[in-house]
């Protein structure tokens, strides 16, 4: 094998089939792939089932507690985990530049194979194309996931009644602080690594012991919390109203914040989940999500309140203040 | 766990107390004080204190936002140096969603120019030094706060030889502002609450003229929420004092006479001009240019690409805003053809114009 | 117009240091201020120390605070 990747890895002739031979297969070595026919065959699957799919470009592929491969598993089995299904099968799509290293491929794919055990999901079948040099950001990976509900539950916005309280599963901000730091353009050091987890293990069970008290889910990936829970309340038709003081953030991802000009409530996070409960099950929900290691720092951040949708939140000082969609991503600022 | 000199100035029970304090001094009308940065009217936008303090005091927000008084000729001119001399653009987040007369950086960012977001100006002089062949020109605005740290980043490319480093510069300065507002019938300020670090470096003795000739208190205040509420207390008591001298809140860093270090530095690089304020207008001396003896960093004589200032589109009223005359919601184009994502006016544009702070955490 | 926070001297070279703010780390330039020590407080901006942060005046500060609280009352 040649150290790094060439046009011809994704042509199609042998050079392909050595790179599947060689360096994809020993990563995902399971019976579904292993004939490496043009579909993987699931077999008969029992239940509703979930699909979704994402794309995966982040830049730097690897930085302080995760990487890109881990990110493609962990991000499609959440999405389907938040609507209540339990992965069973991904995809995995890659897309490599010319002249990437092999090496960095062997992180991205052995990261994959070990999230993908952790989730308990096949990696069932996969493609790999190589783009010109100049025409792709080293890798990219698109990850498309079948899973099957859970009994009994379904996502119900309709269901979300003032009274219902807001939880959110740990702390804001670490993904992006720890992609931030991993890119360098701002010299900052810090001790945050991603959240980049699987949620699975956290929420199904959850689901399963309280049915319809949890009233529906959100990952609040881009944009964060602040966009997640202003799709939620526009979804749900409902007003939110959270509390300043409750918001869960790490010290250093605040020290950060406030270097930058950053709020956290607007930054990405890969192992989080919101959850809109009924009130009177909250504090046994919050609870449930604590004894999980990715939930230990979970909160109740807020409530749902009558009036017109949207998200407020009552400032430490005491006031009031609108939560609204921001316009991109933040920039580090001066002013 | 706390952030040291930052959490306990946003101690919740002493905010309320603040609060308390200021309505138990309200006259039978609300005082009208001007908060004259930025920076402080997205402080007191997000720590939202506005209903709170309705009745007794009423915050008008001023012209310290130096992304909204940027002229968009400023921009124009940068788009040009990056596309016309391939030139590196390095810029404070702050500008990039600036409309200039047809573009944006970050529109142009988009169609390739190559634009990049630094956090110091010298990190722009740092991207100049890794690659000589290339011209880099940092995008330097800013007031008094940042004007010390753009004459760093020029004075340390002198000494180090960096020749193809550039400063575009369009810095104001603020006193001479303060004077224009306090002067116009129009915009009747009874206090300034003064920007904390602006004052850091130009001295809390620098707002004397102001408090002398116009009789108008100010109050130099850090921008967390207790320092925020304790500076409109101070200036509220003095109102009711009728007094009017200049006190400072931030002592814990501000002093009388400034960080004179800074404002050496900044004298070596810089010389007071004229300048024109987007939405305001030519305000005589409130500017600094870049000295003769570092011409050669500086953008507009190197590149002979000059900064038009021109006036602005009639239907935006972003002039009256800024100097306090109305609030943003009085605008006509206030969330209609102006807002956040697509900004009609310097108000909507910077993270924290008057009109995004108001529309985007405005009383909701 | 001015973001700057308050972070504490860890290391320094020359007209350099190291600062460190709730566990964030940076290099910025000591070029604006004179005589900082290792240990002392000073005001970020934009990658400079802009001005050193009296832990004595603020702790002034914060009492004086404290007093007015105390001595307000709650309607």
């Amino acid at each position: 094998m040649d150290d790094r990747i060439l046009l011809s890895h994704g042509e199609g002739g042998k050079r392909t089939r050595d790179l599947i031979a060689q360096v994809i297969a020993r990563h995902f070595d399971n019976p579904v792939l292993a004939p490496f026919l043009d579909s993987g065959l699931l077999g008969k699957i029992d239940g509703e089932i979930a699909f979704t799919t994402d794309g995966y470009v982040v830049t730097p592929p690897f930085f302080p507690g995760g990487d890109i491969g881990r990110l493609a598993v962990c991000g499609t089995v959440n999405d389907l985990a938040v609507c209540g299904a339990r992965a069973v099968a991904i995809s995995c799509g890659l897309i490599l530049e010319e002249g990437l290293p092999l090496e960095t491929l062997e992180r991205a794919l052995a990261a994959m194979k070990e999230a993908a055990a952790e989730a308990e999901v096949t990696v069932a079948c996969g493609d790999t194309k190589v783009v010109e040099k100049g025409k792709g950001d080293g890798i990219f990976i698109t990850t498309a996931g079948i899973g099957v509900s859970v009994d009994g539950w379904r996502p119900s916005p309709p269901r979300v009644r003032p009274g219902d309280r807001i939880l959110l599963t740990g702390t804001m901000g670490d993904h992006q602080v720890a992609v931030l730091i991993a890119r360098q353009g701002l010299a900052l050091s810090a001790p945050v690594l991603s959240d980049v987890a699987p949620l699975a293990g956290l929420l199904l069970p959850v689901l399963e012991r309280f049915g319809d008290r949890v009233r529906f889910m959100r990952d609040p990936t881009r944009g964060g919390v602040g966009v997640t829970l202003n799709e939620m309340a526009s979804t749900a038709k409902a007003r939110f109203a959270l509390e300043e003081a409750w918001l869960p953030v790490r010290e250093p991802v605040r020290g950060v914040c406030e270097i930058l000009g950053f709020d956290p409530l607007y930054l990405a996070n890969e192992g989080k989940a919101v959850l809109i409960v009924d009130g009177g099950a909250a504090e046994e929900i919050l609870a449930a999500l604590r004894k999980h290691p990715y939930g230990r720092e979970a909160a109740i951040i807020g409530e749902v309140e009558a009036g017109a949708p949207g998200v407020r939140m009552r400032t430490l000082a005491g006031g009031l203040r609108a939560i609204d969609y921001p316009v991109g991503d933040q920039l580090p600022r001066i002013c | 766990m706390q952030l040291r000199y930052i959490d306990e100035f946003r101690d919740p029970a002493t905010a309320r107390a603040l609060v308390e304090r200021i309505r138990n001094d309200a006259g039978d009308a609300p005082v009208r004080l001007m908060e004259v940065c930025g920076t402080h009217t997205v402080a007191i936008a997000r720590i939202g204190i506005r209903p709170l303090l309705s009745g007794a005091v009423t915050m008008v927000s001023g012209p310290g936002c130096p992304v909204c008084v940027t002229p968009d000729g400023y921009i124009d001119a940068a788009i040009a140096l990056g596309r016309g001399k391939e030139a590196m653009l390095a810029s404070f987040g702050d500008m990039l969603r600036v409309p200039g007369k047809s573009s944006s950086l970050e529109k142009e960012k988009g169609k390739g120019l190559d634009v990049r977001v630094v956090y110091s100006p010298l990190d722009a002089v740092e991207l100049a030094a890794a690659s000589p062949d290339r011209e880099v020109v940092f995008l330097g605005v800013g007031f008094e706060t940042t004007a010390p740290a753009i004459a760093g980043a020029i004075r340390t490319a002198a000494v180090r030889g960096v020749a193809n480093f550039s400063v575009l510069p369009s810095v104001r300065t603020i006193p001479e502002a303060m004077g224009v507002l306090a002067s116009d019938p129009e915009v009747r300020i009874e206090g300034f609450l003064c920007p904390a670090h602006v004052s850091v470096i130009i001295g809390a003795d620098a707002y004397r003229p102001v408090a002398e000739a116009h009789r108008i208190p100010c109050v130099v205040a850090g921008f967390e929420p207790l320092d925020i509420l304790m500076g409109i207390s101070m200036l509220l008591r003095q109102i009711r004092k009728g007094v009017a001298r200049v006190e400072n809140e931030y002592s814990r860093v501000a002093t009388a006479s400034g960080n004179r270090k800074a404002q050496e530095l900044v004298r070596e690089v810089f010389v007071p001009c004229d300048t024109g304020w987007r939405g305001i207008g030519v305000i005589p001396g409130s500017g600094l240019r870049i000295a003769e003896r570092y011409a050669a960093f500086d953008a507009e004589e190197k590149f002979g690409v000059p900064v038009v200032f021109s006036p602005e589109k009639t239907a935006c009223r972003c002039g009256d805003v800024l100097k306090g005359k109305i609030l943003p919601d009085e605008c006509p184009l206030f969330g209609k053809g102006c807002v956040p994502e697509e900004p009609y006016g310097p108000c909507m544009v910077s993270s924290e114009g008057t009109c995004a702070a108001y529309y985007r955490y405005g009383t909701p | 117009m001015c973001l700057g926070v308050p972070a504490r001297v860890l290391e320094k070279s020359g007209a350099a240091a190291v600062v460190e703010l709730g566990g964030v780390r940076r290099e910025i330039s000591l070029m604006l201020l004179d005589d900082v020590s290792v240990g002392e407080w000073v005001i970020i901006h934009a990658g400079f120390a802009i001005e050193r942060l009296s832990e004595e005046e603020a702790e002034q500060t914060l009492s004086l605070l404290r007093e007015i609280a105390d001595a307000t009352e709650i309607h």
